[in-house]
């Protein structure tokens, strides 16, 4: 609630029966109501956090009966026009919904999801008395307009490393998947078939240890190994100071295997010329749709492990669905580390891409 | 957790423009995720109050402001807006869809004292 007009500000309704804290609002509003009491026209928007516990209580098949709590937080964040006219009437008609979806384990495991809506139409007036024309020990603040994107500086230094590569005629791929889904043993199988006939090197991203750096080596390719320690992802200042690392490499391509991880990367631009997603046959078809920052940030999705398909009740249609639902143009190769498949049409690709990129270099 | 690195950032450029602008503290930061941003709020919230800790937005209210998501449907021919990425034409139910918008990750404002 507003400490000063009382409005109401910030204020979260929730069901009754649950407890919730840690409601915000926004010092401003307390500023502006007690400036200007009266013609103050302002917008809130505002933020809440609230998070709430809830018991619940499970009876067995043998009889036995078990409560425990169930705390979960949430926040909502909305531009919640209210304005405010003259003696502070406002009509704070507000209105969310949210859902929350929790699951958790115990010997029996179960999902409930529970959808609520609440809305509040509090309209009061205030007696003008309720803010002076000043508000004592606050002091007046200003409003400083940045407009900046959060990854700018991420982005520069992509940049910075995208000309470095074109200046070195380089097509470079930023290789990303979960962990497990074949991303190494598919490079060292496409090193293998490359290096004869092109120079390449590799930047190998993982939290910890250098186990994939030296399989990449094994092969004769040149592979420094960047550790992110508690980092779930590359940077581009992170490939900037591997590809120092890594020498002179001219007319080739630069493999960049990022962490295994299918959230994370999606959001970093890197300075490569394409994300290549790796979707193994093993995970769910649903991948795309469940991680659809990353499919929708790959210009290709190489389905690997194809040779396991006999073996398993998997529908490869259905991923490739799935991913052209997030990304129409995704262009699919099916791969086999294994037995090769698929591994012609995966260096015609690397082929074209290194062709196109000198076309529009 | 990408966004505490975001957050972070976040963190590094509030606390230059305050040594630009010579401001002291900062009451609120305003940022903007658009809908279809790789970007959880919840989780800026979280990764927010860690990374500002001993610098000028310590304490800031977070306001998040959360434009929507837009495409272009190629069957319609039309702009419509669009939930989350994967989801279909709201009108057609189609998914030969362009994002042209609402995957901002912006910092729009502060306000100083």
């Amino acid at each position: 609630m507003c400490t000063v007009c009382g409005c109401g500000q910030g204020e979260t309704r929730i069901d009754p029966d649950r407890k919730f804290a840690g409601a915000r609002f926004e010092p401003l509003d307390a500023v502006a109501h007690a400036l200007a009491p009266a013609l103050v026209s302002h917008t809130h928007a505002h933020e809440h956090e609230h998070s709430h516990e809830h018991e619940h209580e499970h009876v067995h098949a043998d009889g036995t009966m078990h409560r425990h709590p169930h705390p979960h937080a949430h926040v909502h964040a909305h531009d919640g026009g209210h304005l405010h006219g003259e003696l502070h009437a406002h009509d704070a008609a507000h209105e969310h919904d949210h859902e929350h979806d929790h699951d958790h384990d115990h010997d029996h495991e179960h999902d409930h999801d529970h959808d609520h809506d609440h809305r509040h139409a509090d309209p009061h007036l205030l007696p003008a008395t309720a803010s002076g024309l000043s508000a004592p020990g606050i002091p007046e603040s200003r409003l400083v307009r940045i407009e900046a994107d959060l990854l700018a500086k991420n982005d520069a230094i992509a940049q910075r490393n995208r000309a470095a590569f074109a200046a070195h005629r380089l097509l470079a791929l930023n290789l990303v998947s979960s962990p497990g889904a074949g991303k190494t043993t598919l490079l060292v199988r496409t090193l293998e078939a490359l290096r004869t006939r092109l120079p390449l090197a590799v930047i190998e991203g993982d939290q910890q240890t250098s186990n994939d750096a030296e399989r990449i080596r094994a092969t004769g390719v040149p592979a420094v190994q960047v550790n992110t320690g508690k980092g779930c992802h590359l940077d581009a200042s992170m490939v900037e100071r591997a590809f120092e690392r890594l020498g002179t490499l001219d007319d080739g391509v630069l493999f960049v295997e990022n962490v295994g991880n299918l959230v994370c990367p999606a959001g970093f631009d890197l300075g490569e010329a394409h994300k290549v997603v790796v979707a193994s046959v093993t995970e769910g078809e649903d991948k795309p749709i469940k991680y659809p920052d990353i499919f929708a940030a790959s210009s290709l999705m190489l389905v690997s492990k194809v040779d396991l398909l006999p073996h398993l009740e998997f529908d490869v249609a259905a991923l490739v669905a799935n991913a052209r639902r997030v990304r129409p143009d995704i262009a699919v190769i099916h791969v086999s580390s294994r037995t090769g498949e698929g591994m012609d049409a995966w260096l015609d690709w690397i082929e074209a891409a290194r062709t196109a990129q000198g076309r529009s270099g | 957790m990408h966004e505490m690195s975001i957050c972070n950032e976040l963190a590094r450029m509030v606390a230059e423009r305050a040594a630009a602008d010579g401001f002291a503290s900062v009451r609120r930061v305003v940022l903007e995720i658009g809908a279809l941003s790789h970007v959880m709020p919840e989780a800026m919230v979280f990764g927010f109050d860690v990374a500002t800790r001993g610098g000028p937005a310590e304490g800031a209210v977070l306001e998040i402001l959360r434009p929507p998501g837009t495409a272009w449907c190629a069957d319609c021919a039309a702009s419509r807006e669009l939930a989350a990425r994967g989801d279909g034409c709201p009108v057609c139910g189609g998914h030969k869809l362009l994002v042209t918008g609402g995957d901002e990750l912006r910092l729009k404002e502060l306000e100083v004292v």
